[in-house]
């Protein structure tokens, strides 16, 4: 398995993707690599196609709730509009290139406070961290051992 | 009669952060005003007060997800001159340039295949659905594949010189804290004459688009204009990590030269306009109406001799001939210079990969500390200063930055007003199309606009059009 956790952490709660992705290396998840970047770019396609399952982490606006937990799909249909990718469009490359189709969920955590040059994060984002940590702790444990190949870079 | 209209693209896109594009048309559709909005950082200067000097070239690098080891070595170079420390030892400085070359390579190709490439394989007119690396690669995946070989290897020179992908700490005041291991070295050896073979095929592919569309080159924001950057002190040659300033007007004459860069101060003035949060930077003694400059991969080639690595230096050649020497003035040829910039790297870093430097272990020099410092770098999208000042206590009280694209905010504006006189005015119903020219424009200078922030849930673009009383007429948003 793969985490990838991205965003940027000077930028307040934007940082709750490499927050939890330091809390998972931090925790030793078996079989578990981890990687810390500040956005998806089309190189992130070569790594997630290494991967048996992947799941990309990062902070999310207007959600409801402390998280939320889906599965995510390649789609051309996805943003292109920057540098940065969306998950969707990472997938559609590792399939297009390297014909790879990896499981892959995307955690969304929600934050509270973006945009200011701000080490740190909010109140209400930490304790939404801890429970999207507690989560995935959960949920891996209760997937059933898997031997895909997998890729470090962290 | 039509009324006066106002066009916003909000925010522009494939480019880094955001910005916005606000066209004023009047009654006769005629374009009268054109400006680029852009939404800088406006606290990190002040974010930067109070720190300690030591963590400065580590924290810089929040200011960008997409240049942050350009950002950790102009804080590491003007924190050297704080520490005293002129002259790094041989492996420090050959480490940071093997880091510096690494990066520029990585971000250049990552904007040619990814964000450049559509516009350029469809036209910029092609349907929006057909503008994108997904068409690019089902036309060419081995183009691709390459693409994202290339900049992973430049990835990973910076993870090997710097110690992490991102918020590295290779580069310290006065040194570096790690050499390059002989393994390293050698799996970088392995694959140095592919990528050099592919950077070739990635700099004709430029070179042809260039001159294939010439008539469109000369035409699309193509206008006059200073050009500035770092040359290497001894004999004007391209250099991305060190040298002087050198500026030169849009025939070729020489404005300034060879000024050391601790002055900039004294030849650059930034200028201020109410409608825009970023500055606008001039040269002083040619004030702000003729004395605005350019910086990035075209101007470095305007204003360098020449280039110290053989197959940049005949690609450089060959691009001047296109003016007989003189500078380029056509934003468009940023294309060709950037990718005979990214040959320019992995020459640079074979020719570095063989020096035995690389393992040395004095990584550090020392010196009689000073209470201000200056370094400057040529970053992939231009120069880049960072000025700081420090108290006994060692903790920064002042910072001043001035990023590629703020030296460029003129030019860009130029051009984006250039392309909509001669694209927009006139016609009765705006297309996605020609809005996309705009984009294009801007997007030739490959602007950071210092925003890494991308939560999920935002929105990529919206376009709305007012008219002269401030209604909504038109909106139209774009999801791809």
């Amino acid at each position: 398995m793969l985490v990838i956790g991205y965003g940027n952490a000077g930028r307040g709660d934007d940082g709750l993707g490499p927050a939890f992705a330091e809390r998972i290396l931090a925790a030793g998840v078996q079989d578990c690599a981890v990687d810390i970047d500040y956005q998806l770019t089309v190189d992130h396609a070569l790594q997630v196609a290494g991967a048996s399952t992947v799941v990309f982490v990062d902070a999310m606006i207007g959600v409801e709730g402390p998280f939320r937990f889906s599965p995510v799909r390649a789609d051309k249909a996805a943003d292109l509009t920057s540098h940065s990718l969306q998950p969707e469009a990472v997938l559609t490359l590792a399939e297009m290139l390297y014909d790879a189709a990896p499981e892959a969920f995307v955690l969304g955590i929600a934050g509270a406070s973006f945009g200011e040059v701000a080490e740190g994060l909010s109140g209400p984002a930490r304790r939404n961290l801890g429970q999207a940590e507690a989560f995935f702790l959960d949920w891996v444990r209760a997937r059933p051992a898997t031997t895909g190949a997998v890729m470090t870079d962290a | 009669m039509a009324e006066p209209r106002l066009i916003e693209i909000s925010p522009v896109t494939r480019v880094e952060g955001h910005g916005k594009v606000t066209i004023h048309l009047d009654a006769n559709n005629q374009v009268d005003e054109a400006r680029l909005h852009i939404v800088e950082f406006r606290g990190f200067e002040r974010f930067i007060r109070g720190r300690l000097l030591w963590e400065v070239p580590v924290i810089v690098q929040r200011l960008c997800g997409i240049c942050p080891v350009s950002h950790h070595l102009a804080a590491a170079k003007a924190m050297d001159v704080i520490c005293g420390v002129d002259d790094l030892p041989p492996t420090a400085e050959k480490m940071r340039r093997l880091m510096h070359y690494g990066q520029v390579m990585q971000s250049h190709v990552l904007h040619f295949f990814h964000l450049a490439a559509p516009d350029l394989l469809f036209g910029f007119g092609a349907p929006a659905e057909k503008r994108n690396i997904f068409e690019v690669i089902k036309e060419n995946p081995e183009l691709g594949r390459r693409a994202i070989a290339m900049r992973k290897f430049g990835q990973d020179i910076i993870e090997a010189t710097a110690g992490k992908k991102i918020h590295g700490t290779g580069a310290i005041p006065g040194g570096i804290n790690r050499n390059l291991p002989v393994p390293a070295r050698d799996a970088f050896l392995a694959v140095i004459d592919e990528m050099c073979l592919w950077a070739q095929d990635a700099l004709a592919l430029a070179r042809r688009y260039t001159q294939e569309h010439d008539h469109l080159v000369a035409e699309f924001a193509s206008f006059p204009s200073n050009h500035m950057s770092l040359v290497r002190d001894s004999d004007g040659a391209l250099d991305l990590y060190h040298g002087k300033l050198r500026a030169l007007n849009a025939v070729g004459g020489t404005i300034f030269e060879k000024l050391d860069y601790a002055r900039y101060h004294e030849v650059l003035v930034e200028d201020v306009r109410p409608w825009s949060y970023m500055k606008f930077p001039f040269i002083k003694e040619l004030g702000p109406e003729k004395g605005w400059y350019r910086v990035g991969p075209l101007a470095r080639m305007n204003t360098v001799s020449f280039i110290d690595t053989p197959l940049a230096n005949a690609a450089l050649a060959e691009l001047k001939q296109e003016t007989s020497g003189a500078p380029n003035n056509s934003t468009l040829v940023n294309h060709w210079a950037r990718m005979i910039e990214v040959l320019h790297c992995v020459e640079k870093i074979r020719e570095l990969l063989h020096d035995p430097d690389l393992q040395g272990t004095d990584l550090r020099a020392t010196g009689q500390r000073r209470e201000e410092g200056t370094g400057v770098i040529e970053a992939p999208r231009g120069n880049l200063i960072h000025h700081y000042k420090v108290d006994e206590n060692d903790t920064v009280t002042y910072c001043n930055l001035i990023v590629s694209t703020t030296h460029n905010n003129e030019g860009m504006n130029r051009a984006v007003k250039d392309v909509a006189v001669k694209h927009l005015s006139g016609q009765e119903r705006i297309t996605e199309g020609m809005l996309n020219h705009v984009e294009v424009a801007i997007r030739a200078y490959d602007p950071c606009l210092s925003c890494a922030t991308h939560a999920l849930g935002q929105m990529p673009l919206q376009i709305e059009l007012f008219d002269a009383d401030g209604g909504l007429l038109d909106s139209r948003q774009r999801s791809a």
